[in-house]
């Protein structure tokens, strides 16, 4: 166990995190708290150039991998071409069953979509519990059942694990972590930082299902409605669109798809954000035309919430040459996760880092990063 | 969904801003009184579709926003007690106190809930005998009926366990507090439309005849206020000055009339502090007498001395009262963020400062006289 | 300052002594208190704010205005200001 205290005043702007002493719920909340966090913590104390990429998972070569190592110097040559992509997530939700699935599904469709968002096909996840003393054992029975058919249905394999088990009233039942690697092609770099002006930006299909599924099952906010957590691999789907885009066979040339990010908690404003903010670059979209479902809808409504803050857990965001646009959507359209998919916008130069969009009377507005946790509000 | 669709149709608004644009002469300053009215035309990007010589001032109708520190103090003490379930509406959690806000309370143990009707504050009182369960009971009239009814709940079902803590604060006397300033610019106000759901619009009557002044009551939605806007630059136009329903499918003369007896019958009116702008006379509601068993601060006497410091560089109580926008606070995004809020109006969703910088209005592309 | 949303009422009985409702925002239903509303009906809309009915809203009175506003000429002319 390291020593050294942690000395906030070391690094980049502690401003940010010093108004907090303690870890708060909107640390977490996948907001402009938690990319605080990141940056003035983590990344400063870690340092490296795999970290420094922001990608949901690390595009790492097997150059890297093999470098200071004496065998592996021999293969060194052949390969060096080859990226691994390697990722981590942990899972920390409540409550554990929700509308449409539970943590286990989550745990795995999670690290597959976050390797997928890379290129990568997703092959073996490692899976770590932290299990509450007093948890039912049919509880985790439900949760790994769920786990296994979610890994089948993804094609990936639990690999390796760990399991521990904490004091009852340290811990909300489970808490899971996973991490996954997976090959990235030759030559493909699909990157957070890889958008122009000119492409297209593309949503995969309806947003904000997962965190109403959750909310409408959270005490204190329970409300009726058919909606359920979206969550999906995804891998599937970037394969296809990567075919429909050729992209595996391009030797020369710009690749089509130049960034695909998972719309997880901060919703579709935290990736757009995101990516504007990577590429240095910046997104305009319409409102009217990000699919939305009507219950959803119904449910932001009533609690004064922005579907576009909303937490989902299989979809994804494309962005994407504008000539080949139509294309990549026909092929999401015939998949099984991306029916609903559609073209919502466009990267432009103007406003670099910020995302705009056109409002349903027409008018303009900037859609920023939610500040921390998702509220409900009265007024 | 009905009754809100219909309100954000793109052609109907391009009709009624063409009209507004037909009928304005001159400049006009009006103010929406409603925070929700001002989250809605920003949100929207209405505030810079109007035409240019109409200026929206943004109102002190944010209940949020106008919590005085010392109440948002006391909330944070009696949440901080071990003994308590704080419960409150999601809006309150990130106001920054003093020294911290309710959720850090949370974070560092304190039981703080989020709820979405004050009955839900009932039954967790009822659920757990062996703790205080508090309901921070804020507001306009509009919550009012609805806190009211807790407290009547708690009541009826014989709850020992249950108090509110009160910050209740009325449109009329903002009102005549505004229009008595003396460097008021308001020529034309749009009124609350669910506050006057509830009360009705027989009280701006008196007020539109004293300052000669229109009064129209307003919606939310887009269309509803294009439709205020352009009832209230008519009347200007033409020198008129009375009280106009522009939310008629919601709002009634006489407002809904059991829900007033309620709010009567549970409380009285008071002279109450709002954050940023001072004391107003006859402001606010408190609990009838009858009622004391139920008071928070009655009940934990130990809150009632509480030292407030309010952050010297905030000029919440200048953007409240329409007299400064936000990005002309030498603080406005730099020390004051949605992260790092200062005061209120950074934090309240519809509060105007955190309206402005969550959608860009300080931003030269997106100023009024840079429009393509 | 008071978030209230339109829902349809589908169902009325109640509870602790209270007139309580079902309503449905559109695929979202929630349970409302509707004792400041003595005369609503299943199939009216009414106006909830934190989990109260505060209004019936008046059908009539809607497609009236809504008619009287559709009556303004639309100008050919693009106003400044609009994308």
């Amino acid at each position: 166990m390291n020593d050294n205290k942690v000395n906030l005043l070391g690094w980049t702007c502690p401003r940010p995190l010093l108004n907090y002493p303690t870890i708060v719920m909107g640390h977490g909340a996948g907001g402009q708290m938690m990319a605080d966090l990141i940056e003035h913590l983590f990344a400063p104390a870690f340092d490296n150039q795999w970290l420094g990429q922001m990608g949901d998972s690390a595009a790492i070569s097997l150059l890297s991998l093999l470098e200071g190592s004496q065998s592996g110097k021999s293969i060194l040559n052949q390969q060096s071409a080859i990226n691994i992509a390697f990722t981590t997530d942990s899972f920390v939700v409540n409550p554990l069953f929700f509308p449409g699935g539970n943590i286990g599904e989550l745990a795995v469709n999670g690290t597959v979509n976050d390797l997928a968002m890379r290129g990568a096909r997703p092959k073996f996840l490692s899976a770590g519990f932290i299990l509450e003393e007093g948890l039912p054992m049919e509880i985790l029975g439900a949760i790994v059942t769920a786990m296994a058919q979610a890994c089948k249905k993804a094609g990936v394999s639990i690999a390796t694990g760990d399991t521990k088990v904490v004091q009852k009233g340290h811990g909300d039942g489970v808490y899971i972590n996973t991490s996954g690697i997976g090959i990235i092609p030759a030559g493909l770099d699909i990157g957070p930082g890889n958008a122009r002006p000119g492409d297209a930006v593309i949503v995969s299909g309806t947003v904000g299902d997962h965190g109403i599924a959750v909310m409408s099952v959270r005490e204190g906010l329970t409300f009726q409605t058919g909606i359920q957590s979206d969550t999906a691999p995804l891998s599937g789907l970037v394969d296809a669109m990567m075919r429909a885009s050729a992209v595996l066979e391009t030797s020369e040339g710009p690749q089509p798809i130049h960034c695909l990010r998972d719309a997880t908690r901060g919703g579709l404003s935290a990736v757009l954000n995101e990516l504007a903010g990577a590429s240095k670059v910046g997104i305009e979209f319409d409102e009217r035309k990000v699919p939305l479902r009507p219950e959803v809808n119904a449910a932001c409504e009533m609690l004064g919430l922005d579907p576009f803050y909303v937490a989902n857990e299989g979809k994804l965001v494309a962005i994407v040459r504008n000539e080949l646009a139509e294309q990549v959507l026909a092929a999401m359209h015939a998949h099984e996760y991306g029916k609903d998919a559609a073209i919502i916008g466009k990267v432009v130069s103007e406003h670099p880092g910020m995302v705009t969009a056109k409002t349903s009377i027409g008018g303009m507005r900037v859609v920023d990063v939610p500040a921390g946790e998702l509220l409900p509000r009265i007024c | 969904m009905k009754y809100i669709d219909e309100y954000r149709d793109a052609d109907l608004t391009h009709r009624l801003l063409a009209q507004i644009q037909k009928t304005v002469t001159r400049p006009w300053n009006l103010m929406e009184v409603c925070g929700g009215q001002t989250h809605s035309i920003i949100r929207s990007g209405l505030d810079r579709m109007l035409p240019a010589q109409i200026n929206l001032i943004h109102g002190p109708g944010c209940p949020v926003c106008v919590t005085p520190l010392e109440l948002v103090d006391k909330a944070i003490a009696l949440a901080a007690l071990p003994e308590v379930i704080f419960t409150s509406y999601g809006d309150m959690l990130r106001v920054p106190g003093s020294s911290r806000d309710l959720f850090a309370v949370k974070a560092t143990g304190g039981d703080v809930r989020i709820v979405y009707s004050p009955l839900d504050a009932v039954q967790i009182a009822k659920a757990n005998p062996n703790k205080t369960v508090i309901f921070f009971a804020i507001g306009f009239e509009t919550t009012a009926p609805a806190n009211a009814m807790a407290i009547l709940q708690a009541r009826a079902q014989g709850l020992k366990n249950f108090a509110v803590l009160v910050s209740h604060v009325t449109v009329p006397a903002a009102i005549t507090a505004l229009m008595d300033s003396p460097d008021v610019q308001v020529d034309g106000f749009l009124a609350a439309g669910h506050v006057c759901t509830v009360m009705g619009y027989w009280e701006y009557e008196p007020l539109a005849e004293k300052y000669h002044i229109p009064i129209v009551i307003t919606g939310f939605e887009p269309v509803d206020i294009l439709h205020g806007v352009l009832d209230c630059v008519q009347e200007l136009e033409t020198g008129q000055f009375e009280v106009r329903n522009a939310y008629a499918r919601s709002v009634t003369h006489d407002g809904n009339q059991p829900a007033q007896a309620v709010i009567r019958n549970v409380f009285e009116m008071t002279d109450r502090a709002w954050r940023g702008i001072g004391v107003i006379p006859m402001s606010g509601y408190r609990l009838r007498d009858e009622f004391t068993a139920f008071d928070a601060e009655q009940r934990f006497p130990q809150i009632q001395s509480i030292e407030t410091h309010e952050s010297p560089l905030c000029i919440s109580g200048l953007v409240l009262q329409g007299r400064k926008k936000p990005d002309e606070c030498p603080a406005f995004g730099k020390q004051c963020t949605p992260r790092t809020p200062l005061g209120a109006t950074m934090v309240s969703s519809e509060g105007a400062c955190a309206a402005y910088f969550r959608y860009g209005r300080y931003l030269p592309e997106m100023k009024k006289d840079e429009r393509q | 300052m008071c978030l209230g949303i339109p829902a349809k009422i589908v169902e009325l009985y109640e509870t602790n002594g209270m007139k309580m409702a079902k309503v449905d925002f559109g695929g979202v239903i929630k349970e409302a208190c509707m004792e400041y509303l003595p005369d609503a009906k299943v199939g009216e809309y009414t106006i909830i704010h934190v989990g109260f009915g505060l209004s019936i809203l008046d059908e009539q009175e809607a497609m009236e205005t809504l008619d009287l506003l559709k009556q303004i000429d639309a100008l050919g002319d693009e106003l400044p200001g609009l994308t």
